[in-house]
Protein backbone atom coordinates (compact mmCIF):
# COMPACT_ATOMS: atom_id res chain seq x y z
CA UNK A 1 0.00 0.00 0.00
CA UNK A 2 1.35 3.63 -0.83
CA UNK A 3 0.37 6.32 1.67
CA UNK A 4 -1.92 9.02 0.99
CA UNK A 5 -0.27 12.16 -1.07
CA UNK A 6 2.33 9.57 -2.21
CA UNK A 7 2.71 7.73 -5.53
CA UNK A 8 4.13 4.37 -6.30
CA UNK A 9 8.04 4.60 -7.19
CA UNK A 10 8.23 1.91 -9.34
CA UNK A 11 8.03 3.50 -12.46
CA UNK A 12 10.41 5.98 -11.21
CA UNK A 13 13.10 3.21 -10.10
CA UNK A 14 12.40 1.78 -13.64
CA UNK A 15 13.22 4.96 -15.73
CA UNK A 16 16.66 5.48 -13.55
CA UNK A 17 17.88 1.81 -13.91
CA UNK A 18 16.55 2.28 -18.01
CA UNK A 19 18.85 5.72 -17.81
CA UNK A 20 21.78 3.61 -16.17
CA UNK A 21 21.84 1.37 -18.66
CA UNK A 22 21.89 3.58 -21.48
CA UNK A 23 25.35 5.43 -20.25
CA UNK A 24 26.84 2.14 -19.02
CA UNK A 25 26.80 0.45 -22.16
CA UNK A 26 28.12 2.83 -24.09
CA UNK A 27 30.83 3.00 -21.95
CA UNK A 28 31.81 -0.55 -21.62
CA UNK A 29 31.83 -0.58 -25.35
CA UNK A 30 33.79 1.75 -25.43
CA UNK A 31 36.18 0.44 -22.60
CA UNK A 32 35.89 -2.79 -24.43
CA UNK A 33 37.55 -1.22 -27.92
CA UNK A 34 40.17 0.71 -25.72
CA UNK A 35 41.31 -2.08 -23.84
CA UNK A 36 41.09 -4.16 -27.07
CA UNK A 37 43.37 -1.64 -29.34
CA UNK A 38 45.80 -0.83 -26.25
CA UNK A 39 46.56 -4.45 -25.65
CA UNK A 40 47.32 -4.94 -29.55
CA UNK A 41 49.19 -1.58 -29.74
CA UNK A 42 50.79 -0.84 -26.33
CA UNK A 43 54.32 -2.68 -27.93
CA UNK A 44 54.75 -0.63 -31.00
CA UNK A 45 53.90 2.59 -28.89
CA UNK A 46 57.11 4.29 -29.18
CA UNK A 47 58.80 7.51 -30.36
CA UNK A 48 60.19 5.70 -33.45
CA UNK A 49 56.76 4.41 -34.23
CA UNK A 50 55.48 8.80 -34.31
CA UNK A 51 58.36 9.82 -36.19
CA UNK A 52 59.26 6.90 -38.98
CA UNK A 53 58.07 6.85 -42.24
CA UNK A 54 56.05 3.94 -43.34
CA UNK A 55 57.81 0.81 -44.50
CA UNK A 56 57.12 -2.82 -45.71
CA UNK A 57 58.71 -4.02 -42.96
CA UNK A 58 56.46 -3.67 -40.49
CA UNK A 59 58.78 -3.06 -37.11
CA UNK A 60 60.50 -0.70 -38.62
CA UNK A 61 57.12 1.25 -40.03
CA UNK A 62 56.05 4.60 -38.45
CA UNK A 63 52.86 7.39 -38.74
CA UNK A 64 54.78 10.17 -39.18
CA UNK A 65 53.11 11.43 -42.56
CA UNK A 66 49.56 10.44 -41.71
CA UNK A 67 50.35 12.27 -38.05
CA UNK A 68 51.82 15.18 -40.06
CA UNK A 69 49.15 15.00 -42.68
CA UNK A 70 46.12 14.93 -40.06
CA UNK A 71 47.24 18.08 -37.92
CA UNK A 72 47.70 19.84 -41.47
CA UNK A 73 44.16 18.86 -42.97
CA UNK A 74 43.02 20.04 -39.60
CA UNK A 75 44.47 23.20 -39.45
CA UNK A 76 43.25 24.01 -43.14
CA UNK A 77 40.26 22.70 -42.45
CA UNK A 78 39.78 24.89 -39.71
CA UNK A 79 40.29 28.04 -41.80
CA UNK A 80 38.30 27.00 -44.66
CA UNK A 81 35.12 25.66 -42.45
CA UNK A 82 35.09 27.50 -39.28
CA UNK A 83 35.31 31.25 -41.00
CA UNK A 84 32.49 30.62 -43.94
CA UNK A 85 30.57 28.47 -41.44
CA UNK A 86 30.51 30.79 -38.81
CA UNK A 87 29.80 33.65 -41.43
CA UNK A 88 26.97 31.65 -43.02
CA UNK A 89 25.26 31.02 -39.56
CA UNK A 90 25.05 34.97 -38.56
CA UNK A 91 24.10 35.45 -42.18
CA UNK A 92 21.12 33.00 -41.58
CA UNK A 93 20.41 34.07 -38.15
CA UNK A 94 21.24 37.83 -37.75
CA UNK A 95 20.77 39.34 -41.54
CA UNK A 96 18.35 37.01 -42.86
CA UNK A 97 14.02 37.31 -43.00
CA UNK A 98 12.12 34.51 -42.14
CA UNK A 99 11.23 33.43 -45.57
CA UNK A 100 10.37 30.31 -47.22
CA UNK A 101 13.49 31.26 -48.85
CA UNK A 102 14.99 30.89 -45.51
CA UNK A 103 13.38 27.78 -44.37
CA UNK A 104 14.14 26.21 -47.33
CA UNK A 105 17.86 26.44 -46.94
CA UNK A 106 17.73 25.78 -43.43
CA UNK A 107 16.08 22.02 -44.23
CA UNK A 108 19.24 21.85 -46.97
CA UNK A 109 21.70 22.18 -44.62
CA UNK A 110 20.31 20.02 -42.20
CA UNK A 111 19.81 17.28 -45.08
CA UNK A 112 23.27 18.17 -46.28
CA UNK A 113 24.52 17.48 -42.43
CA UNK A 114 23.23 13.69 -43.17
CA UNK A 115 24.88 13.00 -46.68
CA UNK A 116 27.48 9.84 -46.31
CA UNK A 117 30.66 11.20 -46.71
CA UNK A 118 31.52 8.98 -49.78
CA UNK A 119 29.78 11.30 -51.59
CA UNK A 120 31.48 14.51 -50.20
CA UNK A 121 34.62 12.60 -51.64
CA UNK A 122 32.84 12.06 -54.51
CA UNK A 123 31.88 15.73 -55.34
CA UNK A 124 35.61 16.48 -53.76
CA UNK A 125 37.35 14.80 -56.50
CA UNK A 126 34.70 15.93 -59.38
CA UNK A 127 35.10 19.85 -57.96
CA UNK A 128 38.71 20.78 -56.39
CA UNK A 129 40.59 17.56 -57.77
CA UNK A 130 39.67 17.83 -61.69
CA UNK A 131 37.64 20.76 -62.13
CA UNK A 132 39.80 23.29 -60.05
CA UNK A 133 43.47 21.52 -60.64
CA UNK A 134 43.81 20.91 -57.26
CA UNK A 135 45.16 17.77 -57.81
CA UNK A 136 45.52 15.06 -55.18
CA UNK A 137 46.73 17.79 -53.07
CA UNK A 138 46.46 18.38 -49.22
CA UNK A 139 44.41 21.71 -50.02
CA UNK A 140 42.00 19.40 -52.05
CA UNK A 141 41.78 16.93 -49.22
CA UNK A 142 41.06 19.89 -46.58
CA UNK A 143 38.12 21.57 -49.15
CA UNK A 144 36.69 18.07 -49.39
CA UNK A 145 36.36 17.99 -45.40
CA UNK A 146 35.48 21.56 -45.17
CA UNK A 147 32.42 20.73 -47.10
CA UNK A 148 31.87 17.65 -45.41
CA UNK A 149 31.72 19.66 -42.04
CA UNK A 150 30.16 22.94 -42.94
CA UNK A 151 26.66 21.85 -42.65
CA UNK A 152 27.23 20.55 -39.38
CA UNK A 153 29.42 23.92 -38.45
CA UNK A 154 26.25 26.50 -40.16
CA UNK A 155 23.52 24.58 -37.44
CA UNK A 156 26.05 24.58 -34.34
CA UNK A 157 26.58 28.31 -35.15
CA UNK A 158 23.26 29.33 -35.84
CA UNK A 159 22.01 27.33 -32.33
CA UNK A 160 24.41 29.24 -30.61
CA UNK A 161 23.17 32.36 -32.13
CA UNK A 162 19.60 32.42 -30.69
CA UNK A 163 20.72 31.09 -27.06
CA UNK A 164 21.06 34.83 -26.97
CA UNK A 165 18.12 36.22 -25.72
CA UNK A 166 16.27 38.65 -28.30
CA UNK A 167 16.18 41.47 -25.65
CA UNK A 168 19.94 41.99 -25.35
CA UNK A 169 19.90 42.48 -29.20
CA UNK A 170 17.30 45.46 -28.55
CA UNK A 171 18.73 47.06 -25.88
CA UNK A 172 22.00 47.15 -28.47
CA UNK A 173 19.60 48.29 -31.49
CA UNK A 174 18.19 51.23 -29.36
CA UNK A 175 21.44 52.67 -27.98
CA UNK A 176 22.12 53.20 -31.80
CA UNK A 177 24.27 50.23 -32.61
CA UNK A 178 24.47 48.94 -36.28
CA UNK A 179 24.01 45.17 -36.93
CA UNK A 180 27.32 44.57 -37.14
CA UNK A 181 28.65 46.13 -34.12
CA UNK A 182 25.73 44.14 -32.39
CA UNK A 183 26.69 40.42 -33.79
CA UNK A 184 30.46 41.46 -33.06
CA UNK A 185 30.00 43.28 -29.25
CA UNK A 186 27.05 41.84 -28.19
CA UNK A 187 26.00 38.23 -29.86
CA UNK A 188 29.10 36.95 -31.08
CA UNK A 189 30.82 36.97 -27.16
CA UNK A 190 28.31 35.33 -25.96
CA UNK A 191 27.61 32.78 -28.36
CA UNK A 192 31.65 31.62 -28.71
CA UNK A 193 31.40 29.01 -26.30
CA UNK A 194 28.62 27.15 -28.26
CA UNK A 195 30.31 27.91 -31.42
CA UNK A 196 33.69 26.78 -30.03
CA UNK A 197 31.80 23.42 -29.11
CA UNK A 198 30.25 22.82 -32.38
CA UNK A 199 33.42 23.21 -34.05
CA UNK A 200 35.50 20.77 -32.14
CA UNK A 201 32.58 18.37 -32.36
CA UNK A 202 32.95 19.16 -36.51
CA UNK A 203 36.80 19.21 -36.71
CA UNK A 204 36.73 15.69 -34.52
CA UNK A 205 34.57 14.28 -37.30
CA UNK A 206 37.00 15.41 -39.82
CA UNK A 207 40.01 13.92 -38.46
CA UNK A 208 38.59 10.92 -38.22
CA UNK A 209 37.15 10.60 -41.61
CA UNK A 210 38.73 7.75 -44.37
CA UNK A 211 36.23 7.48 -47.14
CA UNK A 212 36.29 11.17 -48.66
CA UNK A 213 40.19 11.32 -48.54
CA UNK A 214 40.34 7.70 -49.90
CA UNK A 215 38.12 9.17 -53.22
CA UNK A 216 40.12 12.30 -53.51
CA UNK A 217 43.13 10.40 -53.59
CA UNK A 218 45.01 10.75 -50.14
CA UNK A 219 47.99 8.09 -51.07
CA UNK A 220 48.42 5.39 -48.30
CA UNK A 221 52.39 5.03 -48.74
CA UNK A 222 54.27 8.27 -48.65
CA UNK A 223 57.39 8.60 -47.62
CA UNK A 224 57.61 12.34 -47.08
CA UNK A 225 55.73 15.10 -44.87
CA UNK A 226 54.00 16.99 -46.70
CA UNK A 227 55.54 20.63 -48.04
CA UNK A 228 52.93 22.67 -49.39
CA UNK A 229 49.38 22.88 -50.09
CA UNK A 230 49.95 21.07 -53.23
CA UNK A 231 51.68 18.63 -51.97
CA UNK A 232 50.03 14.66 -52.05
CA UNK A 233 49.60 13.78 -48.53
CA UNK A 234 48.14 10.68 -46.29
CA UNK A 235 46.13 10.92 -43.05
CA UNK A 236 46.08 8.66 -39.69
CA UNK A 237 42.93 6.94 -40.66
CA UNK A 238 43.89 6.45 -44.15
CA UNK A 239 47.27 4.71 -43.27
CA UNK A 240 45.05 2.70 -40.31
CA UNK A 241 43.04 1.68 -43.30
CA UNK A 242 45.69 0.43 -44.92
CA UNK A 243 47.24 -1.97 -42.29
CA UNK A 244 44.38 -3.80 -41.29
CA UNK A 245 44.17 -4.73 -44.44
CA UNK A 246 47.36 -6.02 -45.07
CA UNK A 247 48.25 -9.73 -43.98
CA UNK A 248 51.06 -9.74 -41.87
CA UNK A 249 50.12 -9.52 -37.96
CA UNK A 250 52.93 -6.96 -37.39
CA UNK A 251 50.82 -4.86 -39.56
CA UNK A 252 47.54 -5.10 -37.75
CA UNK A 253 49.69 -4.65 -34.08
CA UNK A 254 50.66 -0.72 -36.15
CA UNK A 255 47.05 -0.41 -37.08
CA UNK A 256 46.54 -1.01 -33.26
CA UNK A 257 48.93 1.34 -32.18
CA UNK A 258 47.99 4.36 -34.57
CA UNK A 259 44.55 4.35 -33.28
CA UNK A 260 45.68 4.79 -30.10
CA UNK A 261 47.31 7.61 -31.47
CA UNK A 262 44.27 8.92 -33.09
CA UNK A 263 41.85 8.78 -29.89
CA UNK A 264 44.60 10.43 -27.75
CA UNK A 265 44.55 13.46 -30.54
CA UNK A 266 40.92 14.11 -30.37
CA UNK A 267 41.25 13.25 -26.49
CA UNK A 268 43.46 16.26 -26.94
CA UNK A 269 41.87 18.53 -28.71
CA UNK A 270 38.33 17.63 -27.26
CA UNK A 271 39.91 18.73 -24.13
CA UNK A 272 41.53 21.94 -25.16
CA UNK A 273 38.33 22.75 -26.75
CA UNK A 274 36.59 22.09 -23.40
CA UNK A 275 39.10 24.20 -21.72
CA UNK A 276 38.35 26.93 -23.44
CA UNK A 277 35.06 26.89 -23.74
CA UNK A 278 34.54 27.17 -20.06
CA UNK A 279 37.49 29.85 -19.83
CA UNK A 280 35.36 31.75 -22.14
CA UNK A 281 31.88 31.06 -20.09
CA UNK A 282 33.62 31.96 -16.90
CA UNK A 283 34.91 35.52 -18.34
CA UNK A 284 30.93 35.62 -20.11
CA UNK A 285 29.59 35.41 -16.81
CA UNK B 1 16.12 89.83 -40.39
CA UNK B 2 18.96 87.12 -41.05
CA UNK B 3 20.48 86.88 -37.85
CA UNK B 4 16.93 86.17 -36.33
CA UNK B 5 16.42 83.12 -38.95
CA UNK B 6 20.52 81.69 -37.99
CA UNK B 7 18.76 82.12 -34.40
CA UNK B 8 19.28 78.48 -33.23
CA UNK B 9 17.61 79.15 -29.35
CA UNK B 10 14.02 77.64 -29.10
CA UNK B 11 11.00 79.21 -29.16
CA UNK B 12 9.82 80.96 -26.21
CA UNK B 13 6.84 78.99 -26.09
CA UNK B 14 7.03 77.14 -22.14
CA UNK B 15 7.13 73.56 -23.60
CA UNK B 16 7.56 73.12 -26.76
CA UNK B 17 7.31 70.22 -29.03
CA UNK B 18 9.75 67.82 -28.95
CA UNK B 19 8.37 64.60 -30.87
CA UNK B 20 5.04 65.61 -33.12
CA UNK B 21 3.07 61.93 -33.88
CA UNK B 22 0.69 62.71 -36.44
CA UNK B 23 -1.61 59.98 -37.91
CA UNK B 24 0.91 56.81 -36.73
CA UNK B 25 -0.53 53.46 -38.19
CA UNK B 26 1.25 50.48 -37.51
CA UNK B 27 0.82 47.15 -38.43
CA UNK B 28 1.85 43.57 -37.18
CA UNK B 29 1.23 41.38 -40.44
CA UNK B 30 -2.07 42.01 -40.91
CA UNK B 31 -3.34 43.09 -37.41
CA UNK B 32 -3.73 46.63 -37.32
CA UNK B 33 -2.63 47.95 -33.61
CA UNK B 34 -2.71 51.61 -34.11
CA UNK B 35 -4.98 53.38 -35.98
CA UNK B 36 -3.61 56.68 -36.71
CA UNK B 37 -2.43 58.48 -33.63
CA UNK B 38 -1.57 62.25 -33.37
CA UNK B 39 -0.18 63.35 -30.11
CA UNK B 40 2.85 65.31 -29.43
CA UNK B 41 5.47 64.92 -26.59
CA UNK B 42 6.41 67.84 -24.94
CA UNK B 43 10.34 69.24 -25.02
CA UNK B 44 11.81 68.31 -21.39
CA UNK B 45 8.60 67.18 -19.58
CA UNK B 46 7.32 63.80 -19.33
CA UNK B 47 4.22 62.33 -21.23
CA UNK B 48 2.84 58.95 -19.92
CA UNK B 49 1.32 56.79 -22.19
CA UNK B 50 -1.53 54.51 -20.23
CA UNK B 51 -3.99 52.10 -21.76
CA UNK B 52 -5.15 48.51 -21.29
CA UNK B 53 -2.92 45.58 -21.94
CA UNK B 54 -2.69 44.83 -26.41
CA UNK B 55 -3.97 48.77 -26.53
CA UNK B 56 -1.08 49.60 -28.65
CA UNK B 57 1.06 51.82 -26.29
CA UNK B 58 4.49 49.60 -26.52
CA UNK B 59 3.57 49.95 -30.09
CA UNK B 60 2.99 53.74 -29.93
CA UNK B 61 6.47 54.12 -27.88
CA UNK B 62 8.34 51.74 -30.02
CA UNK B 63 7.35 53.86 -33.52
CA UNK B 64 9.28 56.68 -31.89
CA UNK B 65 12.60 55.29 -32.20
CA UNK B 66 12.28 52.99 -35.03
CA UNK B 67 12.33 49.93 -33.04
CA UNK B 68 9.01 48.88 -34.31
CA UNK B 69 10.26 48.47 -37.91
CA UNK B 70 12.68 45.55 -36.82
CA UNK B 71 10.03 43.11 -35.48
CA UNK B 72 9.48 40.39 -37.82
CA UNK B 73 6.45 41.90 -40.63
CA UNK B 74 6.08 45.02 -38.68
CA UNK B 75 4.85 48.01 -41.03
CA UNK B 76 4.02 51.74 -40.00
CA UNK B 77 2.78 54.80 -41.50
CA UNK B 78 2.23 58.44 -40.67
CA UNK B 79 5.03 60.73 -39.80
CA UNK B 80 6.51 61.26 -36.46
CA UNK B 81 8.80 64.41 -36.10
CA UNK B 82 11.51 64.91 -34.15
CA UNK B 83 12.36 68.50 -33.74
CA UNK B 84 10.46 69.13 -36.83
CA UNK B 85 12.13 66.40 -38.57
CA UNK B 86 10.69 63.07 -39.76
CA UNK B 87 12.50 60.40 -38.43
CA UNK B 88 10.91 58.19 -41.24
CA UNK B 89 12.04 60.83 -43.98
CA UNK B 90 14.41 59.01 -46.62
CA UNK B 91 17.39 60.03 -45.19
CA UNK B 92 17.48 59.63 -41.91
CA UNK B 93 19.68 57.00 -40.75
CA UNK B 94 17.50 54.50 -37.85
CA UNK B 95 21.13 53.97 -36.56
CA UNK B 96 21.78 57.73 -36.23
CA UNK B 97 18.41 58.41 -35.12
CA UNK B 98 18.47 55.85 -31.86
CA UNK B 99 21.70 57.64 -30.98
CA UNK B 100 18.99 60.82 -30.04
CA UNK B 101 16.70 58.69 -28.28
CA UNK B 102 17.59 56.12 -26.06
CA UNK B 103 15.24 53.51 -24.80
CA UNK B 104 14.46 51.56 -21.68
CA UNK B 105 12.91 48.53 -21.45
CA UNK B 106 10.29 46.59 -19.48
CA UNK B 107 12.88 44.08 -17.90
CA UNK B 108 15.97 45.25 -16.73
CA UNK B 109 18.52 44.21 -19.78
CA UNK B 110 22.23 45.05 -18.68
CA UNK B 111 24.17 43.07 -21.05
CA UNK B 112 25.39 39.76 -19.08
CA UNK B 113 28.97 39.82 -20.20
CA UNK B 114 30.10 43.04 -18.84
CA UNK B 115 30.69 44.19 -15.95
CA UNK B 116 28.67 47.76 -14.03
CA UNK B 117 31.40 50.26 -16.14
CA UNK B 118 31.55 48.48 -19.39
CA UNK B 119 27.99 48.93 -19.56
CA UNK B 120 27.60 52.14 -19.18
CA UNK B 121 30.47 52.39 -22.12
CA UNK B 122 28.76 49.81 -23.91
CA UNK B 123 26.82 52.67 -26.13
CA UNK B 124 29.69 54.61 -26.88
CA UNK B 125 31.93 51.44 -27.73
CA UNK B 126 28.95 49.83 -30.10
CA UNK B 127 28.84 52.94 -31.45
CA UNK B 128 32.56 53.65 -31.95
CA UNK B 129 32.48 56.50 -30.74
CA UNK B 130 34.38 56.16 -26.68
CA UNK B 131 37.29 58.63 -26.56
CA UNK B 132 39.24 56.22 -23.73
CA UNK B 133 40.55 59.55 -22.14
CA UNK B 134 36.75 60.08 -21.36
CA UNK B 135 35.74 56.85 -19.82
CA UNK B 136 35.74 57.39 -16.00
CA UNK B 137 34.61 60.72 -17.04
CA UNK B 138 30.90 59.35 -18.67
CA UNK B 139 31.11 56.51 -16.42
CA UNK B 140 30.78 58.51 -13.03
CA UNK B 141 28.76 61.32 -14.87
CA UNK B 142 26.09 58.84 -16.47
CA UNK B 143 26.29 56.82 -13.07
CA UNK B 144 25.36 60.10 -10.77
CA UNK B 145 22.98 60.99 -13.45
CA UNK B 146 20.93 57.69 -12.92
CA UNK B 147 21.48 57.85 -9.41
CA UNK B 148 23.48 54.61 -9.15
CA UNK B 149 26.84 56.09 -8.59
CA UNK B 150 26.84 55.55 -4.71
CA UNK B 151 26.00 52.38 -4.66
CA UNK B 152 28.42 51.05 -7.42
CA UNK B 153 31.28 52.73 -7.37
CA UNK B 154 33.18 50.71 -5.49
CA UNK B 155 32.11 47.63 -7.95
CA UNK B 156 32.44 49.54 -11.19
CA UNK B 157 34.59 45.90 -12.57
CA UNK B 158 31.40 43.37 -10.78
CA UNK B 159 29.27 41.85 -13.43
CA UNK B 160 26.13 44.07 -14.35
CA UNK B 161 23.78 40.97 -13.87
CA UNK B 162 25.06 41.01 -10.24
CA UNK B 163 23.06 44.08 -9.32
CA UNK B 164 19.04 44.42 -7.29
CA UNK B 165 16.54 44.39 -10.08
CA UNK B 166 15.79 48.15 -9.36
CA UNK B 167 19.87 48.95 -9.79
CA UNK B 168 20.26 46.91 -13.06
CA UNK B 169 17.21 49.25 -14.08
CA UNK B 170 18.82 52.29 -13.27
CA UNK B 171 22.04 51.03 -14.49
CA UNK B 172 20.41 50.36 -18.10
CA UNK B 173 18.92 54.42 -17.88
CA UNK B 174 22.43 55.63 -17.33
CA UNK B 175 23.54 53.29 -20.45
CA UNK B 176 21.33 55.43 -22.28
CA UNK B 177 22.10 58.49 -20.78
CA UNK B 178 26.12 58.06 -21.43
CA UNK B 179 25.45 58.33 -25.24
CA UNK B 180 23.76 61.67 -24.53
CA UNK B 181 20.60 60.86 -26.04
CA UNK B 182 18.14 64.18 -26.27
CA UNK B 183 14.83 62.17 -25.65
CA UNK B 184 14.16 59.14 -23.33
CA UNK B 185 11.61 56.50 -23.86
CA UNK B 186 10.62 53.87 -20.99
CA UNK B 187 8.70 51.09 -22.20
CA UNK B 188 6.55 50.27 -18.76
CA UNK B 189 10.45 50.37 -16.69
CA UNK B 190 9.37 49.48 -13.09
CA UNK B 191 6.65 46.93 -14.46
CA UNK B 192 9.51 43.77 -12.93
CA UNK B 193 10.63 46.09 -9.69
CA UNK B 194 9.34 46.37 -6.14
CA UNK B 195 8.02 49.08 -4.97
CA UNK B 196 10.73 50.82 -3.18
CA UNK B 197 12.83 50.16 -6.32
CA UNK B 198 10.20 51.89 -8.36
CA UNK B 199 9.84 54.71 -6.31
CA UNK B 200 13.84 55.37 -6.99
CA UNK B 201 12.98 55.27 -10.51
CA UNK B 202 10.38 57.92 -10.29
CA UNK B 203 12.04 60.17 -8.44
CA UNK B 204 14.95 59.76 -10.93
CA UNK B 205 12.26 59.96 -13.73
CA UNK B 206 11.64 63.80 -12.35
CA UNK B 207 14.96 64.58 -11.92
CA UNK B 208 16.10 63.93 -15.33
CA UNK B 209 13.13 65.88 -16.95
CA UNK B 210 15.22 68.81 -16.54
CA UNK B 211 17.62 67.13 -18.91
CA UNK B 212 15.75 65.46 -21.12
CA UNK B 213 12.24 64.57 -23.15
CA UNK B 214 10.64 61.73 -21.39
CA UNK B 215 8.18 59.56 -22.64
CA UNK B 216 6.85 56.85 -20.47
CA UNK B 217 4.56 53.52 -21.36
CA UNK B 218 2.83 52.34 -17.98
CA UNK B 219 -0.06 50.64 -17.18
CA UNK B 220 -0.19 51.89 -13.67
CA UNK B 221 -2.51 54.69 -13.89
CA UNK B 222 -1.17 55.91 -10.09
CA UNK B 223 2.26 56.14 -11.70
CA UNK B 224 1.20 58.04 -14.57
CA UNK B 225 -0.13 60.80 -12.37
CA UNK B 226 2.85 60.94 -10.03
CA UNK B 227 5.53 61.08 -12.78
CA UNK B 228 3.81 62.94 -16.02
CA UNK B 229 2.78 66.42 -17.34
CA UNK B 230 0.78 64.58 -19.83
CA UNK B 231 -0.72 61.98 -20.57
CA UNK B 232 -2.24 60.01 -23.52
CA UNK B 233 -5.09 57.28 -23.18
CA UNK B 234 -5.09 54.62 -25.46
CA UNK B 235 -7.53 52.03 -25.90
CA UNK B 236 -7.51 49.00 -29.30
CA UNK B 237 -5.47 51.25 -31.18
CA UNK B 238 -6.73 54.35 -30.94
CA UNK B 239 -5.92 57.87 -28.96
CA UNK B 240 -9.22 57.99 -26.65
CA UNK B 241 -7.43 60.80 -24.97
CA UNK B 242 -4.78 63.68 -24.52
CA UNK B 243 -4.19 66.41 -22.46
CA UNK B 244 -2.27 67.33 -18.83
CA UNK B 245 -2.24 64.96 -16.35
CA UNK B 246 -3.97 66.94 -13.90
CA UNK B 247 -6.47 67.22 -16.42
CA UNK B 248 -6.64 63.83 -17.24
CA UNK B 249 -7.33 62.44 -13.95
CA UNK B 250 -9.59 65.23 -12.22
CA UNK B 251 -12.03 65.82 -15.52
CA UNK B 252 -11.43 63.51 -18.11
CA UNK B 253 -13.58 64.41 -21.13
CA UNK B 254 -14.25 60.93 -22.64
CA UNK B 255 -16.43 58.58 -20.40
CA UNK B 256 -13.95 55.53 -21.41
CA UNK B 257 -11.10 57.80 -20.05
CA UNK B 258 -13.58 58.02 -16.68
CA UNK B 259 -14.12 53.95 -17.00
CA UNK B 260 -10.60 53.48 -17.11
CA UNK B 261 -9.08 55.66 -14.40
CA UNK B 262 -11.89 54.91 -11.79
CA UNK B 263 -11.22 51.33 -12.70
CA UNK B 264 -13.94 49.92 -14.29
CA UNK B 265 -11.96 48.21 -16.61
CA UNK B 266 -8.71 47.39 -17.56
Amino acid sequence: MTAPGQRSRTPERVFYALALLAVVLPLLTLAGLLYGVLQNGAERLSWDFLTSYPSRKPLLAGILPGLVGSFLLMVLTALIALPLGVGAAIHLEEYGKRSRWSRFIELNIANLAGVPSIVYGLLGLGLFVRTLHLGRSLLAGACTLSLLVLPMVVMVSREALRTVPHHLREASYALGATRWATVRQIVLPMAYPGILTGAILALSRAIGETAPLVVVGALTYITFVPDGLDAPFTALPIQIFNWVSRPQRGFVINAAAAIVVLLLTMLVLNGAAIYLRNRLQRKSS
Amino acid sequence: MLSTALNSTPPPDPSPVKVSVESVRAWFGTLEVLHGITMPVADRSVTAIIGPSGCGKSTLIRSLNRMHELSEGARIEGRVALDGIDIYGKDVDPVLLRRRIGMVFQKPNPFPSMSVRDNVLSGLRLTGSLRATRAEEVVEQALRDAALWDEVKDRLNAPGIGLSGGQQQRLCIARSLAVSPEVLLMDEPCSALDPIATSRIEDLIHTLKESYTIAIVTHNMQQAARVSDYTAFLLSGDLVEFSETNRLFTSPRDSRTEDYITGKFG
